[in-house]
């Protein structure tokens, strides 16, 4: 169309812009609410666990088909696909420790089944999961902290003794019993969810939870002396040479031993009892 | 046809029932039972199939992946396993046999939802509606593609009716019967095909596939047309009947060799005059009229 107005009208090309311009239109609109919509998608409710070994959830969801194999190769029902309306994005597996937690099968059939890798087949060794991470969430519940025998958490745990060790402390209350305090370690803790379920509390005082919500984590420029320490085989500042007390002259601290040691020479101006200095004539 | 009536009336009459509707039966039986393939394993325990149209696994050894799925995977940029490519390449290599959208008419389980919207649209003889592009889908189609390589994520299946309504079949539907009403209202009262023929992404992409598909419907015998429009009226995407049927004088051939022909063979089903029948797409010469067939037009009822 090389003409203008009237001349270069072409109705059928007309019809083709104006039909791709609604149609940009009508997709922009519909990928701009999917986007928001898929950042929501994204934020998994506390309680949701995933499958062993799957893929953070940002790249699990870009990686999961959804297309329930490890569901049906769960021999213990305990992964389920999101449905329409649950708060899990569409399609994708998921449990709930409390209801059914993983049994930490040593085969690890649902990363088998996987057919994308949204489930690491490079997980082998079912320990090495971490599905997420058991914690203490309230001590004023749980009744190993009220100085009762419990331990079903420490019983039931896969990692028996290192997931969950029992800790003995002081029962301040009765002055002469223990108390048996369940502690969490993050080294073993394969985030299965029998603790949660076996919990004998209406309300679990232990819940496994993302790894991103438990683990604190110091500045990366913050070092532990006594590790870096034991780590290096020595110390690393001040090599234990004997430290210097800054003393005042005629003076000498003797370091577990003695103490404090005065060693005033004979002539010195001044008495014994420092006193008689600050109480003379003058002044200083 | 006449004004008022459902297509393929002659053919019922001519006949009867049942040879006038042996693609649609065939098509019926072959989704219902895919379905049940999939559905004996969580019902009675019996494992043929497991999985979903997504990706699945049947008797432990055939692997078959949604290639569309797989390439979704891929813009987000994860490398998935050996298998997932080996299933989509099945099923890539099968339709490319069969016919691509053969996909949307004889497995999809949403085609039996808008199939029932369009039934009763033309029971309730609805007519108009909304105006859509039938190539909003191509865009639709790109939004798909692209969507996973901007946000990392398969965001079209947050949504995607197809895989949402065959998954929730088989793992519980929550509130995706939802969705499936939605669709069919919008089939029903909105526009007319709107999702099967105008919209929907996976249609799409097989639709691709149907470029370059193997088995095809022909026009073999388009010179006994009668012009009774029937055909017209079953067809789902009925743009891609005429250059078959109507171009002899344009050196076309009898095949119908568009892509987003979905091989549902409701044509075969309702024409009184035997012009379709499925043949492959090499099969498609121009073959000159004979004397007879270009008159029976003239004294068909």
């Amino acid at each position: 169309m090389s003409g203008r107005g009237d001349k270069g009208f072409d109705p059928a090309r007309r019809r083709l812009l104006t039909e791709g311009l609604r149609s940009a239109a009508g997709v922009a609109l519909v990928a701009t609410v999917l986007g928001a919509w898929q950042r929501q998608a994204r934020a998994l409710p506390a309680t949701a666990l995933r499958p062993p070994g799957a893929l953070d959830e940002e790249a699990f969801q870009g990686a999961c088909i959804r297309c329930g194999l490890c569901v049906r190769d769960c021999p213990y029902d305990t992964l389920k696909l999101a449905k329409f309306g649950d708060p899990v994005a569409l399609g994708t597996p998921w449990f709930e420790a409390r209801k059914v937690p993983c049994e930490m099968c040593e085969d690890i059939p649902c990363v088998t089944a996987c057919p994308t890798g949204a489930l690491d087949h490079s997980l082998a060794d079912i320990t090495q999961a971490r599905m997420g991470l058991a914690l203490i969430t309230d001590q004023e519940a749980c009744i190993a902290f009220q100085g009762l025998r419990c331990e079903v958490c420490y019983n039931v745990c896969p990692v028996r003794g290192k997931a969950i060790t029992l800790e003995l402390q002081h029962n301040r209350r009765s002055g002469k019993h223990a108390r048996f305090i369940p502690v969490v370690h993050s080294s073993d803790c394969t985030g299965c969810g029998k603790c949660e379920e076996a919990c004998i509390l209406e309300e679990a005082a232990i819940k496994v939870l993302p790894i991103r919500l438990v683990k604190g984590m110091l500045g990366r420029h913050y070092r532990l002396g006594w590790k870096e320490k034991e780590k290096a085989g020595g110390a690393l500042v001040t090599p234990d040479a004997p430290h210097q007390y800054n003393l005042p002259e005629g003076m000498r601290y003797d370091y577990e031993g003695e103490g404090l040691i005065r060693e005033q020479p004979a002539d010195s101006p001044f008495s014994d009892n420092p006193l008689d200095t600050l109480n003379r004539k003058g002044g200083l | 046809m006449k004004a008022g009536e459902m297509p393929g009336l002659t053919v019922r009459r001519e006949k009867g029932w049942l040879a006038a509707n042996r693609w649609l039966l065939a098509r019926r039986f072959t989704q219902l039972a895919i379905l049940l393939l999939f559905l004996v394993g969580p019902w009675f325990g019996w494992w043929i199939v497991k999985g979903n149209l997504s990706s699945s696994l049947t008797l432990d050894v055939l692997p078959l992946t949604d290639p569309l799925l797989l390439l979704q995977v891929l813009m987000s940029g994860h490398l998935p396993e050996t298998i997932a490519f080996a299933g989509a390449l099945i099923v890539l290599v099968f339709y490319l046999l069969v016919g691509g959208r053969v996909y949307c008419s004889w497995v999809c389980p949403v085609n039996m939802v808008t199939d029932a919207a369009e039934w009763l649209r033309m029971r309730l003889g609805l007519k108009g509606g909304a105006s859509l592009s039938r190539r909003l889908r191509w865009w639709m189609l790109g939004l798909v593609l692209l969507m996973p390589a901007v946000t990392g994520a398969l965001t079209w299946e947050l949504i995607n009716p197809v895989s949402m309504m065959h998954r929730g079949l088989i793992f519980g539907m929550g509130l995706a019967w939802a969705v499936v009403l939605g669709i069919f209202l919008l089939d029903l009262l909105i526009a007319r095909r709107a999702w099967c023929g105008h919209l929907c992404p996976v249609g799409a992409f097989y639709g691709l596939l149907g470029r370059w598909s193997l088995l095809r419907v022909s026009a073999v015998n388009r010179a006994a047309c009668d012009d009774c429009m029937d055909c017209f009226a079953v067809c789902p995407e009925k743009q891609v009947i005429a250059p078959a049927l109507k171009g002899e004088a344009k050196g076309h051939g009898p095949v119908i060799d568009a892509g987003l022909c979905t091989n549902c063979g409701r044509c075969i089903d309702v024409c009184a005059r035997d012009v379709f029948r499925f043949t492959q797409r090499f099969d498609n010469h121009v073959r000159p009229a004979t004397a007879g067939s270009t008159h029976q037009s003239e004294v068909s009822p």
